[in-house]
Parts: structure tokens; sequence; C-alpha cells
């Protein structure tokens, strides 16, 4: 089913004149989580391009109030802000959203987020994963992918993969883990709500994939283009993972079927960070991305949903 | 009913943390610390602290982070760590000082490794001497409860708006029982009401957000003006500034609610008010002194005592009047300033600079990592000061003395060079 | 200078007033973002679907502007105050009905400029 346009509130948690970059994935992405988390929602947020986006000085584009906090320690400061709202009886009213990018989840990040998540902290995760340091000018995260240029793997591009922060989290058991990409912001929407309908049953995982015009090399009218790319090369499948049972998102169905699914190179080409892979780098791709539908095919096989 | 417990410091803070009616914890373990969490997660488990949330985080980042979190929600919290984990909590301190958090934190002393070391020095609790928090040494566990009460109500006055610390010796004092006074908490809520803090972000009809990036200079807009980081630092200082006359009318408050006194809550003074030699130190250290003046008084000289209670805001113009009289002092302390010298001789020099009867300072430093501090130690360090009080060459010694290393048995020696 | 009761007085009164780093709320925090803009988006009405069809149903330009500046209303109405000119409703449009036009070559849209929704 989607959602009608009539269906989803106008109001908006964030007002215009930001100092995001043009065109930025990530923005749009922030704009549609508040939208499905309302105006109830405290937001806690380390250093990113987000806190760029929060503004500079005594005004903020963000109608909810957001609490900054230092690189590492997001979702340690969602905990604590979580049992002050169980301290102060408000558990059930407001929202905690702990709000990072890819270095605050990944990696500095990682600890607080894991501990959190085993504790059953009660909080919606968010990773807008936008596969670099952005804010900090675009160096290599846990989460940049394969090949991919950045300020410090600037000749080779990176030689590792990028962590699969989706598994680690499923290994937490949580009870609430979605994949989602700013060139659906209906599915952004409902994931945020039903990440919000969990309320109590500890951390919610959401990653997003935040696309970055100056950090991948691409004209900003094609961040959506590529958002959708992304999923249509099956290379970013929106997915959910409910109570430990995993749940393909309808626009991604299809690409169980790999005929289905568009060529790799439409998204590296498109990006320059990728303009020096060679056809061996792209075979590395197509075996990622192939594999990964593998697993998921013999996991729902084994759901017995298939 | 008030109670009296025989108990170790830990427990006593644990205890005061209950008194207090804290609403969020969040603690990591550390010796000689540890304690503190296990106490207060049975008050939680038992139904004795039935308000309380305790965040049993992974970390000493966590802890802070998660007390920071819920100090911003308007919630009374409380934290505890050590040595190597108070460093760990560097970056968060300077986080809730800047927010101008009322935080209150215990310190179980403990050396800096490395080495490691689990045994008790001053060096942790003096290393966050520039976080912006307020810091208070006790030397009993009965002081313990006492001033992390006190803390809290200087940390939530509204002239103050301060986190603090309360340092209490690792070991002398975390693990070493003595009987302490539970007061009743109707009586403490008397004393320390609950917590009107200046944010609370689940105040929806009030939306703001807090510690953005804050520019040098000032936001211009036409909505009005607001601070660049340099006025939120000024008005930090210019608050550490005029809370030592709050913590001094707080002090005297809670004497005259619960009948105890510490000296005049900025110092305690031992046998101070002829003395012409006073020794100068905070905590363990102290508490050693105490025996030590008393012996150096039956040899006839006259000797008294400074304990520092409040280090932190540094209360320059009572001991510019604490050691007006004095012709000497002799200042003990369990830390270094490493490539200066001892911190609390160091700062003592600083303070007295401007006094009018500028005392001679020696300096000495005594048990780092839990070294045993002997009266004897100390007599001879006093005896010595006084002996060359009037060597000019060892007035200009820029070499830092350590009392009590034992270095001849390690086979090395002096005539030998 | 010496210091005199009213410097206490007056400092007092800072360290009590000035406490965190706080902000409220407001429109155009980073200025006028339209600023920014080297390509103007301009609706072809003849081309978008809500103005044909009259009924709110595709409004892709309002779903996918980050910077909020494309109303849901039938016109769809830019608001060129903050417009910082990505281009992406004229590249999502799935009629083609939003031309980006270089800034300096741009029809005058005179109601469309500035105002808040």
């Amino acid at each position: 089913m989607v959602l009608k346009v009539s269906e989803i509130p106008e109001e908006e948690m964030m007002l215009s004149g930001t100092r995001l970059c043009s065109g930025c994935g990530l923005q749009l992405a922030y704009r549609w989580a508040l939208k499905a988390l309302g105006p109830k929602t405290i937001v806690t947020n380390p250093a990113s391009c987000s806190t760029v986006c929060g503004g500079v000085g005594g005004y903020t584009p963000l109608k909810v109030p957001v609490f900054y906090c230092c690189f590492e320690t997001v979702a340690a400061n969602a905990a604590g802000a979580a049992a002050a709202l169980k301290a102060k009886g408000q558990d059930k009213d407001i929202v905690v959203l702990a709000w990072a990018g890819d270095g605050g989840t990944y990696d500095i990040g990682f600890q607080g987020l894991s501990g959190a998540s085993e504790r059953g902290d009660n909080f919606i995760f968010a990773c807008v994963n936008n596969q670099a340091y952005m804010n900090t000018g675009i160096q290599r995260s846990g989460a940049t992918p394969y090949g991919a240029k950045t300020t410090t793997t600037p000749i080779l591009g990176k030689q590792q993969m990028n962590k699969n922060m989706l598994k680690i989290m499923e290994a937490h058991g949580l009870s609430y883990i979605a994949q989602t990409s700013t060139s659906h912001p209906r599915d952004i929407y409902e994931k945020f709500q039903k990440a919000r309908e969990f309320n109590g049953k500890g951390v919610r995982y959401i990653e997003i994939l935040g696309t970055c015009p100056p950090g991948w090399g691409f004209p900003t009218d094609k961040s959506i283009e590529l958002a959708r790319l992304a999923v249509q090369t099956g290379y970013w499948p929106l997915l959910e993972r409910i109570e430990g049972k995993l749940v393909i998102s309808s626009p991604s169905k299809r690409y169980m079927d790999k005929t289905k699914r568009k060529d790799i190179r439409e998204f590296l080409k498109g990006q320059s960070r990728f303009r020096h892979l060679k056809e061996a780098d792209f075979k590395i791709w197509e075996d990622y991305i192939d594999g990964m539908w593998e697993g998921i095919r013999l996991e729902l096989e084994k759901q017995g949903d298939l | 009913m008030p109670e009296r417990k025989v108990i170790t410091g830990n427990h006593a803070a644990a205890y005061a943390c209950k008194s207090a009616g804290v609403e969020v914890v969040a603690a990591y373990p550390i010796t000689p610390q540890s304690p503190v969490v296990e106490k207060i997660s049975e008050f939680v488990e038992s139904g004795e602290l039935p308000n309380t949330q305790f965040v049993c985080v992974e970390s000493e980042q966590s802890a802070i982070s998660a007390v920071i979190a819920a100090s911003q929600m308007g919630c009374r919290v409380f934290t505890a760590s050590s040595a190597n984990g108070l460093a760990y909590m560097y970056e968060l301190l300077c986080w809730a000082a800047g927010s101008r958090l009322p935080i209150v934190m215990c310190i179980a002393t403990r050396a800096l490794g490395a080495p490691w070391s689990v045994w008790t020095d001053h060096q942790d609790a003096f290393s966050v001497r520039d976080v912006g928090f307020m810091q208070q040494f006790v030397e009993s566990n009965q002081e313990t409860y006492d001033t992390v009460l006190m803390s809290y109500r200087v940390a939530e006055d509204p002239r103050v708006y301060l986190p603090a610390f309360v340092s209490y010796d690792g070991y002398i004092l975390s693990h070493t029982t003595m009987s302490v006074q539970i007061e009743d908490d109707d009586k403490v809520r008397e004393f320390l009401p609950p917590l009107k803090h200046h944010l609370n972000l689940t105040d929806f009809d009030n939306v703001h957000s807090v510690n953005p990036v804050t520019p040098p200079g000032l936001t211009i807009r036409p909505e009005g003006n607001t601070p660049g980081y340099y006025e939120f630092r000024y008005s930090m200082q210019k608050a550490h500034e005029y809370s030592i006359e709050i913590v001094e009318e707080v002090a005297k408050e809670f004497g005259e609610k619960f009948g105890r006194y510490y000296g005049n809550g900025i110092y305690k003074s031992y046998q101070a008010d002829d003395a012409e030699v006073l020794i100068f130190a905070v905590a363990s250290v102290a508490s050693e002194s105490r025996g030590v003046v008393d012996t150096l008084r039956n040899e006839g000289l006259k000797v008294g005592l400074i304990s520092l209670k409040l280090y932190r805001p540094f209360p320059i113009e009572h001991l510019r009047k604490a050691f007006s009289k004095a012709k000497l002092v002799v200042v003990f302390d369990r830390d270094v300033g490493y490539g200066v010298e001892g911190i609390l001789c160091a700062e003592l020099k600083t303070a007295l600079y401007a006094a009018e009867n500028r005392p001679k300072i020696r300096g000495f430093v005594v048990g780092l990592g839990g070294r045993d501090i002997t009266a004897d130690q100390l007599i001879g360090g006093v005896k010595l000061a006084v002996q060359e009080q009037e060597i000019p060459e060892v007035e200009k010694n820029t070499h830092v003395e350590f009392i009590g290393v034992h270095l001849e048995e390690l086979g090395f020696k002096k005539e030998e060079f | 200078m010496v210091r005199t009761k009213q410097d206490d007085a007056f400092e007092k009164n800072v360290a009590r007033t000035i406490l965190a780093s706080m902000q409220t709320p407001a429109v155009g925090e980073a200025g006028n973002t339209g600023e920014w803009r080297t390509m103007r988006p301009i609706l072809h009405n003849d081309l978008c679907i809500v103005v044909k069809s009259g009924k709110p149903t595709c409004h892709l330009c309002w779903m996918y502007c980050p910077e909020i500046t494309v109303s849901r209303e039938i016109p769809p109405v830019f608001n060129y105050t903050y417009c910082k000119g990505c281009g992406i409703c004229a590249t999502e449009c799935p009629t083609k009905a939003i031309e980006m036009v270089p800034e300096k070559e741009a029809p005058s849209c005179e109601g469309n400029e500035g105002g808040e929704f």
C-alpha cells in the first residue's frame, strides 16, 4: 500500500534556509524522519553534518529540541535521556531519537550503540550513512564502500569493504531494524513511524543511505536518482527486521530476481569517487551484491517466506 | 529518623545519593570506586530508590554522557569514577561544565597509569581541575556524605549552576568503615529541595536546542542577539568566582541544620590560630598531618594545619587570610604537576603572590601511587623546612623534592657521583 | 580600575543569566539561502500533474525538496528566498514540468519572491 500524499501530514519539523549543501540527501532524510516522529521528539546528535544542519549560534531550523553531544556518545546520551523520561513518567509520549552519521555509528560511536542495544535502552537510533566523514572533509569511514576515493584514500580508493552494520545490529537482537534510502521518503516516513510503535522495546535501528553531492562527486540534482539507483541495482535493499524476522520492503522485492536489477555500473559511474574503478572492481561489487541477496534468499527460505 | 551506620566511604557516597533522591544514576565500575555502583544498584533493585533509574553503562564515557543527557531533561543525577575512568570521561566533563549542568560526581582518588596502580593519590582529581567543575576534598566518610549533599545544594543554586566533584581517597576512605549519620529524608529535603533546573528539554511549550556549534562572535538576528562561545566561558568563570560565598553560606546552613561543620566550608584549620608554621594539604594527607601537628606542638614547635576543602574554585582570598600570620608554609602534595612542582604548592604560591605578608613556601611530594605516608616523613619534612627556611639557595631551588622514595634499596648510591 | 560593588552585581547577573548555549527555531538560520542559487526552478503549469488533474496526487517536487521550498499547493509554489537551486525537483518531475533556468535569465517571478510557508 503506497501512502497517499494527503495521508502525510503537511507539518514540517524543519524550517527552510539551513546551512547544508545544495541537494543534500541527509537533509531530506532528517526532514522525513522528524515528520514521521512528530513534535514530541527529543533528538540527540553527535558531531556530523546534521550538527551543521542544526545551525550555528542561537537559532536553528529544527523545531524539535535537539541536544548536541560529543562524537562518540550519542547512544549513551539517548540512553540517559530515555532513563530520564522514564524517571519522569514521560517515556510513553516522548520519543528519543539518536541521529548520527556513519562515523558516529560504525566507528567512534559504536561502543555506546552496542552497549545501549544490549541493555535495551528505549530509543530510536538512526544512522544517516553518507559513507564517509563528510563533515570533516570526506575522509574514509568504516561505512565507506570498496573502491571509493576519499581524502584519506585519495589515490587507490578504499581497499576494504564496509562493515556489515545491519548484521552487527541483528546480532544484538534488536526488536526493529530497518534500512531505507533518501530516494524513498514514504519508506523513511513509514519506517520511523513503525520504529516509534516499538516504543518500550529497546533500541530500534534505522539506517538511511544519505547521498552527498560533494562527497560522492555528482551534480546536486542527481541526489535522489543516485539513491534510487542504489536500490534498483540491488546494492541497497530496503528492508526491515521485525523481532528478528526479515522482511524485504515492497520497492526492493523485485530485486530478489537478479535479472531485474540494474547494472551496478550505472550507480558507480555517476560518481567521481568511483571514476577510477576497473572491470575487476565492478566484479567485486557485483559479487558483493549477489552474495548479499543470496544470504537474503536463504534466510527468507528458512523463514518460509519464499 | 536519622540512622547511624558503620559504612565505607563508597557506601557513604551511595547513601548520599539516596538521601538526595537522585533520579538518574549511570556509572561504570573501577577500583576503588566500584562499591558505589554496586550499592546504588542494590538500592534500585531492592526498591529503596523507587524513583531512580540506574543505567548500567558499558564505559565511563557513557556513564557521564548518560547523566549529562538526563540532567538536560531536568533530572538530578549522579555518577562516580576514579583515575583512568575519570580520564576517559575528560571530554564529557568539559561538556557538562560548559552546559552548566548541576551534576554531582564522586572521585574515589587513585593513581593514574602507567604503570597500573589501583592505590590512592590525588593526580586524577587534580588532572581535571580545569574542566570547569567545582571540587571539594574530604577527610572522612561522614564528610563524604555531607559534602555530596552540600554539593548538590550549591551546584543547583541558580546563582551557580555548575557541576561538582567530591573527592575522597581510594581505599583510605573508599574501603574503610567509619560511623556515618544518615539523615532523615524529610530533613534532607528541607535542606535540598527538588531541583529547579535552568534546562529541561522535555518542556515542549518552550522548545530549545542546546549546545550547538557556537561561534566566536555573537549571533546577530532581528529576533535577538545571542552569546558567542566567549561569553559562555566568561559567565562560567564568573559563576566560579562568586560560588565561593555560596559554598560558605551552604556549609553554614548545613551546620545549623545537621550540627556538623567542616571549618568554614572552604578549609578546615587545626591549631592554626597561633601557628608560625602551617601545613597545607588536602584529604588523606591533611588527615595524616593532624597527628603530626600534635607531635610537633609537644616538641614546642608552633605548627598548625590548613586542610583545603574547596579546591575549585580556588579560594584565594580565604587562603591569603588563612596564611597571613604564618612565617612558613609546608605543602604536601600527593600529586605532581609534571615539569613544574606539586600542584597544590604551585597554586598556593600563585594565590599568595599578592598577599601582604607572604610566607615562605616549601613544597614536598608524598605518597604517589598509594605509597604509605608516615607521620615521621611529614614530621621530617616540616622540620627540614623549619631548619632551612633562612637559606636563600633552598628557597630558590626549582627541583621538586619527593619524600619517601626508596632508591638506595635499588642500588643507587649518591656517593658514587 | 578598583573594583566596586557594582562590578560584583553586574558580573553575578551575567553568571546567572548566560548559562547553556541554547537555540530557538527560526526560518533562514543560514540566511537567505536562495542567494546561493545559480539555477532557478520554473514550473510549467501546463505540464504539471497536480495542476492538470486539480488533485493532490503527485507532489514529488514537494516530497523530494531537501530544503522544504516547494509547497504542497495546486499549483506548487517555490520559495525562492531559500531555494538553493539544487535541481532535484526538475530531475524528479515525472512530466518534466519544472525547468531549471539560469538565474540571470530567469523571468521575474513576482508573487513568488520570499515569503514563508
